[in-house]
């Protein structure tokens, strides 16, 4: 997180500015909130009062839900603003957007851009006051998402109370697909390098990134020859376009050597989990016998996205002091 | 006429002389000269060189006057020390026929601050499809030399070579932007660690050292000369330099912030970094440094580029490409290049005026400082110390990437054939 000048959380703009301890708090505030969503009343008064803006200059349903009822559930009143398109074709500019979102009194904003780097300008550039949260931008990064992943294979590998103050140590986890124009594959690295955890990317040659060689990962062009070493795998959406631009021949010539079916499936540890971020392409990265089998973990991912916006919302909202001193106590507890 | 003594300048650095204007032309240059009835400027500590020339100026008029006016832009050269700037075609109109380059030619003698020569357009509209009437720009009262499509590339391989052989006739140059377009589809940014992190689109350096490569073979196979603006790759440099030693005729130059600025700078998303061809990597800026040095790049040349502060002030990906250079180009050379030993200040005058002037095959400028020479000069206290203000420039725009940061040098006089355009640092 970008923090003030008095330490305070106060924008969550990239997963590489995230320490090892705030990873792990976020993660133990979403195991928090979820046991909320297992109430009769699923909602906490926390941000009473407090206002949410999910500005989304690219249409992401499924997002935008997710933080809408994230901080629903929290009691924040929500503003959704499309500016579908971007600044330039709409003739407005992100700075005088934001200047409308200050004036309107907005206490966070969530912001998914198709350029990269503009929720890192939204929070640098002093046209607002309020918390940025990044929901995804361009080919950068998408930290919410890493952190519901993360979420995901703690709960499923280390246990949902087993977990509690715990990171992912040693656990092996491979990343499979258009690594180049991934903001997910991004954001996961960082996170789960952070956390501990040994990531390998596989993807064709053309889809890698020039500059990977710095990433905190392991490279590999056979998916074949990292599945019987990996604890969770997560499949990302393949744009049936990228064939145009040559990245691959043929939707079937990458679904055979990159995609994720039940032989592939057979050649995982019994304990390993398929994830996907959604919306996924069935029959290109994955077949249905692998996304509808109780190792996909998609349905949950999407779940817990909700208790993770949660977190993050309420961490950079709400202070640390009130309403969930448990999270926060316990993660103490297990240093 | 007036007559002006400038009092123990170091010539290029060397032993303090005194140097008599006369009108137009340096008429005296020794020591102990008498002053007469002549003004007098107090030089003592100061570097006398020949008035500034650049290859490379995008002045904006016709059509983009909120950034920059023939007028604007000449005030800004002046006080950046220069007497003579190329002013790039990438207009609104295209500086594609002798009405406009002779319109951008007037508007430069009006403004009486520099002197302005035109660049033509190699391809009509720049679209890179159409010769446009090269010899109708170079017959006009603008004499073009001087013809790109700069910011676009001529990247068809028959339209290079036809312009290259044409322009033979009247002795011209062709000034290419070396950017392969496929390559370059979406690019953001030098391609590398740095984009691989921040997921911007990469600008790779591979599609510049392509397009270079390819013209020297060209040049090279019809007997042409080609200059390589703003060079940007340790890799290009490897090719150039590669062709100068197989005796083609092939000329480069370099711009100040290529010279300094890495793309680790991109990771804060401030257009005011975003440029064309991008900022490279360390590696990079050390080659530059050394085939400038060498005389493997000939020049450099500002590629300033005013920009309104809305193109700027605003997400990376919408904003526009360039960074203003004319008055902080002399700072940044003495900074990269002189504090650090690299050249002197005779090194200076030939990079930055004996050369361009000689490429662009412009008279009048780019002369040794001696007697019966126009007196075009340019004097720099190297001493001077002070953070980049934008709101003190005479540009009409802002966008420098070096506001706040301190850079040695400050020109205190320009004189443009005898007419002192700059005093004591100030517009004259």
């Amino acid at each position: 997180m970008l923090r003030s000048p008095g330490g305070n959380p106060r924008h969550l703009i990239s997963a590489a500015d995230l320490t090892r301890d705030d990873a792990v708090l976020i993660l133990d505030t979403a195991e928090e909130m979820a046991r909320v969503a297992d109430r009769p009343i699923k909602k906490l008064p926390t941000l009473r009062g407090r206002t949410v803006v999910n500005l989304f200059f690219e249409d992401s349903t499924r997002t935008r839900i997710s933080f809408e009822a994230a901080a629903k559930r929290l009691s924040a009143d929500v503003i959704n603003f499309s500016a579908k398109g971007s600044s330039v074709s709409k003739g407005e500019s992100l700075k005088d957007t934001a200047l409308t979102l200050e004036a309107m009194g907005a206490d966070a904003v969530v912001i998914r851009h198709g350029a990269s780097g503009a929720p890192y300008r939204l929070a640098t550039s002093g046209w607002i006051d309020g918390a940025v949260v990044n929901a995804g931008d361009g080919t950068h990064e998408h930290p919410t998402q890493a952190l519901l992943d993360a979420f995901t294979v703690r709960r499923r590998l280390v246990g949902a109370d087993a977990g509690l103050g715990k990171d992912l140590d040693g656990r092996r986890v491979t990343i499979v697909g258009d690594i180049l124009h991934s903001r997910v594959a991004r954001s996961n690295v960082h996170l789960l390098h952070t956390l501990g955890a040994q990531v390998t990317l596989v993807a064709p040659p053309t889809l890698v990134p020039v500059g990977v060689e710095r990433w905190p990962c392991e490279v590999s062009y056979s998916l074949d020859a990292v599945l019987p070493t990996s604890d969770a795998v997560m499949m990302l959406r393949v744009q049936r376009e990228r064939m145009n631009a040559a990245y691959f021949p043929t939707e079937r010539e990458y679904s055979r050597r990159y995609g994720l079916d039940g032989l592939r499936m057979a050649k995982m540890p019994e304990h390993a989990v398929v994830m996907h971020p959604g919306p996924m392409n069935r029959g290109m990265e994955i077949t249905a016998e692998v996304a509808d089998s109780g190792r996909c973990t998609a349905v949950e991912q999407v779940a817990n996205g909700v208790s993770v916006r949660m977190a993050v919302l309420y961490l950079l909202l709400g202070g640390s002091e009130t309403a969930l001193p448990s999270a926060a106590a316990r993660t103490e507890e297990n240093k | 006429m007036s007559t002006i003594l400038i009092r123990g300048a170091k010539i290029l650095g060397g032993e303090p002389a005194d140097v008599l204007i006369d009108g137009e032309t340096v008429t005296q240059v020794g020591t102990g000269i008498e002053a007469g009835d002549a003004t007098v400027v107090e030089a003592a500590g100061q570097i006398l060189l020949p008035g500034l020339v650049d290859l490379h100026t995008h002045l904006r008029e016709p059509g983009r006057e909120d950034s920059e006016t023939v007028l604007t832009g000449t005030k800004a050269a002046a006080v950046g020390g220069f007497t003579a700037v190329h002013a790039m075609a990438n207009t609104f109109p295209v500086a594609d026929t002798a009405g406009v380059v002779e319109q951008v030619w007037r508007l430069g003698k009006e403004s009486g601050y520099c002197d302005v020569r035109p660049v033509g357009a190699v391809t009509v509209g720049l679209e890179g499809k159409q010769l446009a009437e090269l010899g109708a720009m170079h017959d006009s009262a603008a004499g073009v030399k001087v013809f790109s499509d700069d910011g676009k590339c001529v990247d068809d391989a028959v339209i290079m070579r036809r312009a290259l052989e044409y322009v033979k006739a009247f002795d011209g140059v062709v000034a290419q932007h070396a950017q392969e377009p496929r390559l370059t589809e979406g690019a953001q940014m030098n391609e590398g660690v740095v984009s691989a992190e921040l997921g911007l689109g990469g600008w790779p350096a591979v599609a510049e050292e392509s397009i270079i490569a390819r013209d020297v073979l060209l040049a090279a196979h019809v007997g042409s000369r080609v200059h390589i603006c703003h060079l940007s790759t340790a890799g290009s440099v490897e090719i150039v330099r590669w062709a100068k030693s197989k005796g083609w005729n092939v000329t480069a130059e370099v711009t100040p912030h290529h010279l300094l600025l890495t793309d680790e700078l991109v990771r804060s998303y401030d257009p005011v970094y975003k440029v064309n061809p991008p900022l490279r990597t360390e590696a990079d800026v050390i080659a530059l440094r050394e085939a400038l040095a060498d005389g493997t790049i000939d020049c450099v040349a500002t590629d300033h580029a005013p920009h309104p502060h809305e193109d700027k002030d605003c997400e990376w990906a919408a904003a526009a490409m360039g960074m203003v250079g004319l008055e902080t180009a002399l700072s940044v050379v003495q900074h990269t290049m002189v504090d650090t030993g690299l050249i002197d200040w005779a090194g200076v005058a030939d990079r930055m005026s004996y050369r361009p002037a000689a490429i662009g095959r412009l008279e009048g400028h780019g002369r040794p400082v001696s007697a019966g020479e126009p007196a075009n000069l340019t004097l720099v206290d190297p001493s001077y110390r002070g953070a980049v203000d934008p709101a003190g420039f005479a540009s009409r725009s802002r966008n420098t990437p070096y506001k706040g940061r301190e850079l040695p040098g400050r020109v205190t006089h320009t004189f443009l054939r005898g007419r002192a355009t700059v005093v004591d640092g100030k517009l004259a």
